[in-house]
């Protein structure tokens, strides 16, 4: 398996799928069920992605559980990607000092 | 004309460009580490952001090469990952004026992303694509630059700094997914559900065994498609978009603080 065939594959994957409605699609989707599952599909994989992967990524699982606690109240009350991002990273650092 | 060049739209792009620029710069560092656990160099992981611009894509890709993966395995979850981007690519073709030379469809398609599609979609009147090229102009290199760093930085620092920057990118997608789910329960149920069967699934055995990419593509369309056929959503599609938009514009100006 070749990097640079990965990368080419990833590469005319991304622009084809923002490339053809721009060039093909006038007008809006019609059909409910495609609107619908475009519409789910973002929110679905992050969050599928998210969890469990985030109580492995750390060296201990309850670093990582905390992070995603902390992650989803510190979203919910309002803070934005940047700020979200760093409450969990400082949050693992600080408890993997002590555990 | 609308959709020609002009320095102080290209200035605007640049001026909302550069507060994404940072928060791209931080998020695709915490990327590179990832591309460092696939065996990407820093110059593999610097094309494959430059090429792609696609954090949930270009991560989950990642995550399938670094498990040998095949090539249309790749290529699937990149297809399911960037699902989105068709949408709002959907939505900025209409903001495209039938007069604007076809040219710069195919270039504006090269970095149609949550943040950049957000500033753009909220310009008002026809599309002027010089502004949304400013944008990309500081947003794209800082993205890709930040993945190489992170690959070389990976390598360097200490495994505690690794492990908690490696949060960083599920920080952001947490970011993305809450606030939608704090406005509609079906959000809400549909994040609670994946987190529950991803984690399920993780354990059992059979599914177990199936590779985690396999596993987030058939998550994603069983669980999207279920909600797609029980809970259509009533809304125009263009109606979401600009408000996923604004909230995106909101996120922008919050990196810049």
């Amino acid at each position: 398996m070749n990097n640079y065939l990965y990368i080419a594959v990833m590469a005319a994957v991304s622009y084809t799928i923002r490339v053809l409605p721009l060039t093909l699609i006038r007008k809006p989707i019609k059909n409910q069920f495609i609107q619908s599952f475009l519409y789910y599909v973002p929110y679905v994989t992050l969050a599928v992605m998210t969890f469990p992967a985030i109580i492995h990524a750390t060296q201990t699982p309850i670093s990582g559980l905390v992070a995603l606690i902390a992650g989803i109240a510190a979203a919910w009350l309002g803070a934005g990607l940047f700020p979200v991002s760093v409450i969990c990273c400082v949050l693992v650092f600080l408890i993997e000092l002590f555990v | 004309m609308n959709d020609k060049f002009s320095r102080k739209v290209f200035c605007d792009g640049m001026r909302d460009g550069f507060p994404i620029a940072l928060g791209y710069f931080a998020v695709s560092f915490s990327l590179g580490i990832a591309a460092r656990h696939a065996g990407f160099t820093p110059m593999q992981g610097f094309l494959a952001s430059l090429l792609n611009n696609a954090s949930a894509g270009e991560y989950a890709a990642f995550t399938l090469v670094a498990a040998q993966a095949s090539y249309l395995e790749v290529a699937i979850i990149t297809l399911i990952a960037n699902a989105r981007y068709l949408l709002m690519s959907c939505a900025l073709a209409q903001k495209f004026s039938p007069n604007t030379p076809f040219f710069h469809r195919l270039l504006i398609a090269y970095d149609v992303t949550d943040e950049l599609f957000g500033i753009t979609i909220a310009r008002p009147g026809i599309l002027n694509p010089y502004y949304t090229y400013g944008a990309i102009l500081l947003a794209a290199p800082a993205w890709a630059g930040g993945t190489a760093c992170g690959i070389i930085a990976g390598n360097a620092l200490p495994l505690r700094a690794v492990s908690a920057l490696s949060v960083a990118l599920y920080g952001m997608f947490l970011a993305i997914i809450i606030p939608p789910a704090r406005k509609s329960k079906i959000v809400a149920a549909l994040v609670a559900i994946s987190f529950a069967l991803s984690f399920a699934c993780n354990y059992l055995p059979g599914i177990s065994s199936l590779s985690e990419g396999t596993r987030t593509i058939l998550l994603t369309v069983i669980i999207s498609g279920t909600a797609a056929i029980l809970f259509p959503v009533k809304q125009d599609v263009s109606e979401n978009a600009v408000e996923k938009a604004d909230a995106s514009v909101q996120k922008g100006d919050n990196i810049n603080e």
